[in-house]
């Protein structure tokens, strides 16, 4: 075997390995303006979020001696009706967004991706069951679905996150299970079975990677739906409790000023839908990035 | 007999046909891909053009060109010709009418090409009346006799029929009979057996010589199958990295093929195994790889791969020109007919 | 020497809905020697790849008998089934659904070895070098990943797989059938290079008859889940004896314009019956030229008539006459 032919790599190929990936990735990525607004808004979300509350000082400290005041120098988004910073609540009311948002998601992924993944792998009479039990959750819309988990449980942060967290694991379910579905039919999927791989291996080396990206940008979805349940459960009183500032319960206090008051309604109204869009936006891009048939 | 037909068809006049520097590039986001750079050919009345290479040759893009079926990021110069019109100054209107009423395509896959919720007949039936202006009844009295044409057993019976309930060689039948509904002279082929199994392939080809014999439909063929050019094709234009390299009679072009790309494929065909010195089986490999479409540095496209490029192969890009004193042998080589076996098994 | 791979009787029936069965394989018996490459040739809807995925056991089979290297493995467990899989492996068509996207290269054939506790860390890491060079790759390729790599080098990555734990059995499912003809010749000259070396046994299924001409030392012919003619390569190519060996033979152009032209063709009448319902008799009864009333009742039986290892199933081939079919 002294004369094997080596095939030489095409030029374009040749520099690189997984960087270049990346690269290709972000290059794609960033050539949407959409796709880069989205990843900008996230990230300033996150920012508020995290470091907000630390920067805009206590959201909870009363002032009855500037109620109800417009925006001013001392308070830029003026005050709500028991003088309290609103730029401080909505920097902490970020913060319980974020949580809810990513442990509610996380939640449902923890519950409902292992739950897919067996479903997906081992169809038979478990699929049916389960795929079922999805159906008739998803027969009822998300929210409404939470809004009656989180009436049960009563009003807490953990109580929404674990009622949205619910709520959302029938998506999670039916997309992992979906991706099991094609990725299993793969034919490096029978090659692992050929070497005598077992189910477990089969799953978490071949099949779980490979359904990833779908998850990716799942989450992406969810998690804007778990902020805007959130802020409804805690509109509606079922979420998280006043003096705690939550975007939520900032709109419903603002309900009762909107004629005296009306900057109180539009921050944390604009947040929610900057949020959620960003995220929303993201997702789009991420999702025309990392589609594996577009990444070949 | 066929072969008479399309000689004499070709020495009698000017062609149907003419493509001429046709360029056709992409843009994508690697760049720009020049699918295409610099095809002229022409096509006579009757005659059946094959078109072979392989993936990422241009063949596709370059018979596609015609009706201009490209995707919209496709930038096309040069002129294609037929009757005298340039095709590619038509805006879209102009092409929407060209298609399927001059010039026809039938595509590979036979079960994504048509509707699946209507009836065969309702398909056939429809392009009649678009383009014919045919009554009811007429255009149903000729879809009858297209299936008839291309050799579909109880025509009347499958009118009624839906896509799913015909095998794959029905279904590409029944494409080639939609194909060629309103009279094409020109019907482009891509790759219309590959899906299909041999013992339906060679059915399917004899369709395919009818239409020309009985409607003198010329038909330009794509595909990378050498034993499908050996048996329906009239000329053939053998095209490597969007050029053409050699084109010649196909008996011509199997008795004495000029190019080392050309030479290479036919050695390259299971059937043309050899036993080398240590009395093995050997197919001859064509080594190294199409080079990128994003450029086009000026030297032969296939020295690099070339067991017996030359210095001057890399100096400069040869011209498809004439070669010999054979009827319109043409070669882009500076060393045709160089002998490449001795050179390979030195 | 007994047969590394022996199949007798094997069927797979597949349920379809509406209690409709599918009949992919009926009654396959087949085998290989050691070192020896079957050539299995069908077109599609023969059963031919559902007969690999049954002798791999990546699809149960409904009865019959698979013995692989002794063992009856027709039926085996999964666990039963393992050390087994060391000495048989696959390769597939389609360069790009063979390769786990998420893996490198190196991890991809460095798998069977992890997966067999063969070698682990630097020697396995040497054995996907080496595996790699003898497939014609530079061992550099390794830290690739399969998106990067042509068709024609996937096959190569998969061949390297397959080889990688110097398995006794190689089923090969129309590997080179997505390859354009220059890359198939390379890939084709390297599986034959690499049997003779590594002397596995190999069950080469493909549609095309110059492929197994090429490389086959056997070939049985498949028609509709049945077996109908199977013999050393120069007897099916000079003397074939069934009528569906025969069409198949004589529809696969040759790229030779003088010598296509000239040929007398058989051009089969209808389509290949749905295996839903495959017809009673023999099964090629439908589309058979030169049938008798008895080929649509009688089942023939794939026995020798005129050659020992040359059997064939139809009911008109005799020790003194072959039927010839007319255009």
């Amino acid at each position: 075997m002294a004369d094997v032919l080596t095939t030489p790599a095409p030029a374009a190929v040749a520099v690189a390995g997984r960087s270049d990936r990346w690269r290709r990735m972000w290059r794609r990525f960033y050539r949407k303006p959409m796709s880069l607004t989205g990843l900008i808004l996230v990230v300033l979300f996150l920012l508020l979020a995290l470091l907000g509350p630390a920067l805009f000082g206590d959201p909870t400290a009363v002032h009855f001696d500037d109620v109800l005041g417009a925006p001013s120098g001392a308070h830029l988004l003026g005050t709500d009706d028991l003088g309290r910073d609103q730029l401080a609540r909505i920097a902490s009311g970020a913060r319980v967004s974020l949580e809810a948002g990513v442990l509610s998601t996380a939640l449902a992924m923890v519950v409902g991706i292992p739950i897919g993944l067996v479903a997906g792998f081992y169809r038979r009479y478990l699929d049916s069951v389960v795929m079922r039990a999805v159906d008739v959750v998803l027969s009822f819309p998300f929210l409404v679905f939470a809004v009656g988990l989180a009436a049960i449980l009563g009003p807490s942060l953990r109580n929404v996150v674990f009622a949205l967290g619910v709520s959302q694991i029938p998506a999670i379910v039916r997309i992992t299970r979906g991706e099991v579905l094609s990725v299993r039919e793969q034919d490096f999927v029978a090659g692992a079975i050929a070497d005598g791989a077992n189910d477990a291996t089969i799953l978490f080396r071949y099949v779980l990677p490979n359904a990833a990206n779908a998850l990716i940008v799942q989450a992406t979805v969810a998690i804007p739906a778990a902020i805007i349940g959130e802020a409804t459960l805690s509109f509606l009183g079922l979420g998280v409790q006043p003096p705690t500032p939550s975007w939520g319960v900032m709109l419903t206090t603002a309900q009762q000023f909107l004629s005296q008051a009306p900057w109180l309604a539009v921050w944390p109204g604009v947040m929610i839908a900057v949020t959620t869009l960003g995220f929303n936006l993201l997702g789009d891009g991420l999702r025309d990035v990392i589609d594996p048939r577009s990444a070949r | 007999m066929t072969q008479q037909r399309s000689a004499a068809g070709r020495r009698a006049g000017t062609p149907l046909l003419s493509v001429e520097d046709l360029h056709v590039s992409f843009g994508t986001e690697d760049g720009l891909v020049q699918a295409v750079k610099g095809v002229s050919l022409t096509l006579a009345p009757g005659e059946i053009l094959a078109l072979c290479g392989e993936s990422g040759s241009g063949k596709s893009v370059t018979a596609m060109s015609v009706p201009r079926l490209l995707p919209p990021t496709a930038r096309v110069s040069g002129a294609v010709r037929l009757d005298g019109r340039d095709l590619v100054q038509l805006n879209a209107s102009e092409l929407r009418a060209l298609r399927g009423s001059d010039v026809s395509v039938v595509f590979q896959e036979p079960m994504t090409s048509l509707n699946p919720s209507f009836t065969v007949g309702f398909q056939i039936t429809e392009v009649l009346h678009r383009h014919e202006k045919l009554s009811r009844r007429a255009a149903r009295a000729r879809a009858v006799e297209l299936l008839e044409l291309v050799g579909i057993p109880d025509p009347a019976g499958r009118l009624k029929e839906y896509p799913h309930q015909l095998s794959g060689g029905m279904r590409q039948r029944v494409m080639i009979a939609i194909a060629v509904a309103c009279e094409p002279r020109i019907l482009i082929a891509d790759e219309p057996t590959t899906a299909l199994d041999v013992t339906i392939q060679a059915g399917v080809l004899d369709v395919f010589r009818s239409l020309r014999d009985r409607l003198g439909t010329a038909i330009v063929l794509i595909t990378h199958d050498l034993g499908v050019v050996a048996d329906i094709a009239d000329r053939v234009a053998v095209m490597y990295a969007g050029r053409i390299v050699e084109q010649a009679e196909v008996t011509e072009l199997f008795a004495r093929p000029l190019h080392p790309y050309t030479r290479g494929l036919l050695g390259a065909l299971p059937s043309a195994a050899r036993l080398d010195g240590t009395q093995r089986r050997r197919l001859r490999e064509i080594p190294g790889m199409v080079p990128a479409p994003y450029s086009d540095p000026d030297e032969c496209p296939f020295a690099p791969r070339c067991p017996i490029a030359a210095d001057d192969c890399t100096a400069s890009r040869p011209s498809l020109d004439r070669q010999g004193d054979g009827d319109g042998h043409l070669a882009a080589c500076f060393h045709p007919g160089l002998s490449t076996v001795e050179a390979v098994d030195a | 020497m007994p047969d590394l791979l022996t199949v007798t009787d094997l069927v797979k029936h597949y349920p379809s809905g509406r209690g409709r069965t599918v009949h992919a394989v009926d009654g396959v018996s087949l085998s290989i020697g050691p070192g020896e490459v079957l050539g299995l040739v069908g077109e599609s809807g023969s059963g031919k790849s559902t007969v690999g995925k049954c002798i791999l056991r990546l699809t149960e089979p409904t009865s019959g008998r698979i013995v692989f290297d002794g063992t009856d493995v027709t039926h085996l467990s999964r666990r039963g089934m393992r050390p087994l899989r060391r000495d048989v492996h696959i390769v597939f068509q389609d360069p790009y659904s063979s390769l786990n996207p998420r893996f490198s290269i190196g991890q991809i054939v460095a798998e069977p070895l992890r997966q067999h506790g063969i070698a682990s860390g630097r020697a396995a890491t040497e054995k996907v070098c080496e595996m790699l060079e003898r497939v014609g790759l530079r061992a550099q390729m390794r830290h690739r990943y399969p998106h990067e790599l042509s068709g024609g080098q996937r096959q190569r990555v998969g061949l390297a797989r397959a080889l990688v734990c110097e398995p006794k059995l190689v089923v090969a499912d129309e590997p080179v059938s997505a390859l354009d003809v220059s890359v198939q010749a390379s890939v084709l000259n390297l599986l034959t290079d690499l049997q003779r070396d590594m002397g596995f046994s190999c069950l080469f299924i493909t549609h095309d008859l110059s492929v197994v001409e090429f490389l086959a030392d056997r070939i049985a012919v498949m028609y509709l889940g049945t077996v109908v003619e199977s013999g050393p390569r120069e007897q099916i190519f000079t003397d074939p004896q069934h009528p569906y060996t025969k069409a198949l033979l004589s529809a696969a152009p040759v790229p030779d314009p003088a010598a296509q032209r000239g040929r007398r063709r058989v051009v089969l009448s209808g389509d290949v019956p749905s295996p839903l319902t495959p017809p009673s008799g023999c099964r090629f009864h439908t589309r058979c030229p030169v049938a008798v009333d008895r080929c649509a009742t009688v089942v023939p039986s794939l026995t020798p008539v005129r050659a020992p290892d040359h059997p064939v199933a139809c009911h008109l081939v005799t020790e003194d006459s072959v039927p010839t079919l007319a255009q």
